[in-house]
């Protein structure tokens, strides 16, 4: 499985937490597809605590976590 | 000690209270994050604090900013902190220069600083600062806010915290901020500044990440350490 954790406005209309089979979502990008997340709507993605990019590859057993940017003063 | 002080002892040391009286922070913004860190960085004793903003007050603006009120809508934001740092701590040498920063005046601006506050609301306003201060090796506070979630850290020059927290593309879609969220990212960045200006151990290239709705509170590692 590939858990995936979505924080602040990310949460809207997901749950904290989302598992996905593996196997079918060979890089991050096409995990955020899955999620109906677009790109540019997460400034921080992190796979196994590592910073990474869309294009990295995920596998069975790892952990996403992805933050929306934050801009507001 | 001067007694107003007499409070920050215990929590701070003699000799750190007297450390704060030598720094100069500066404060990009006096809106929601800055109205806050002004406030406090008056009433910790910090010696000198410089602060920018070329923007006024609007009705908007009164439902998270602590210098906003409805008698100075129209009224410079800078001035408005420039009134209240003379009723809340007339000791500080307060300067307050009414313009939006860019390229031509940033350098200028924090120049001779010893910390810079981050309390902007663009994403091209940020980096602008973040470059300016790694031009001129001054530590950057950042803080920014978003409904009810607060992100801050310190970027000290070169380190490239701020093209993580906002990659080529990146867009904030929701303008929403409550009351409570800029007084509590202002906190943390005050805190992150008070550690560094006295010398105490600091986390550089961190960033706390605080999510008011759901009580949840991160702490992100950036790729460059």
């Amino acid at each position: 499985m590939i858990e995936v954790r979505v924080f602040a406005t990310l949460r809207q209309g997901r749950e904290k937490i989302t598992l996905l089979p593996a196997g079918g979502f060979p890089t991050a990008a096409d995990v955020l597809r899955q999620l109906g997340i677009p790109a540019e709507a997460v400034s921080i993605l992190l796979i196994n605590g590592f910073h990474s990019k869309p294009e990295n590859p995920v596998k069975d057993g790892d952990i996403l976590a992805l933050f929306p940017p934050v801009g507001g003063g | 000690m001067d007694e107003r002080y007499i409070r920050n002892l215990g929590a701070l040391t003699e000799e750190e209270c007297l450390r704060l009286r030598g720094k100069k922070v500066f404060v990009a913004g006096c809106g929601g994050l800055g109205g806050h860190l002004t406030e406090m960085l008056l009433r910790l004793g910090v010696g000198a604090i410089v602060v920018a903003d070329g923007d006024v007050f609007e009705a908007s603006n009164l439902n998270r900013q602590l210098l906003s009120e409805p008698a100075l809508l129209g009224v410079s934001k800078a001035e408005a902190a420039a009134r209240r740092a003379e009723r809340v701590n007339s000791d500080v040498a307060f300067t307050a220069i009414k313009v939006f920063l860019d390229e031509n005046n940033v350098g200028g601006a924090i120049r001779g600083c010893d910390a810079v506050m981050d309390a902007l609301d663009s994403i091209p306003a940020r980096k602008l600062l973040a470059e300016a201060c790694g031009r001129a090796g001054i530590p950057l506070i950042h803080g920014a806010i978003c409904g009810w979630v607060a992100q801050a850290g310190i970027s000290m020059p070169g380190d490239g915290l701020m093209e993580t927290l906002y990659p080529a593309g990146a867009s904030v879609s929701d303008k929403s901020s409550l009351a409570m969220t800029p007084a509590l990212c202002a906190a943390m960045q005050t805190a992150l500044c008070i550690r560094l200006l006295t010398g105490r151990p600091v986390e550089t290239g961190t960033l706390y990440y605080f999510d008011l709705l759901n009580m949840e509170f991160e702490q992100l590692f950036s790729p460059v350490l």
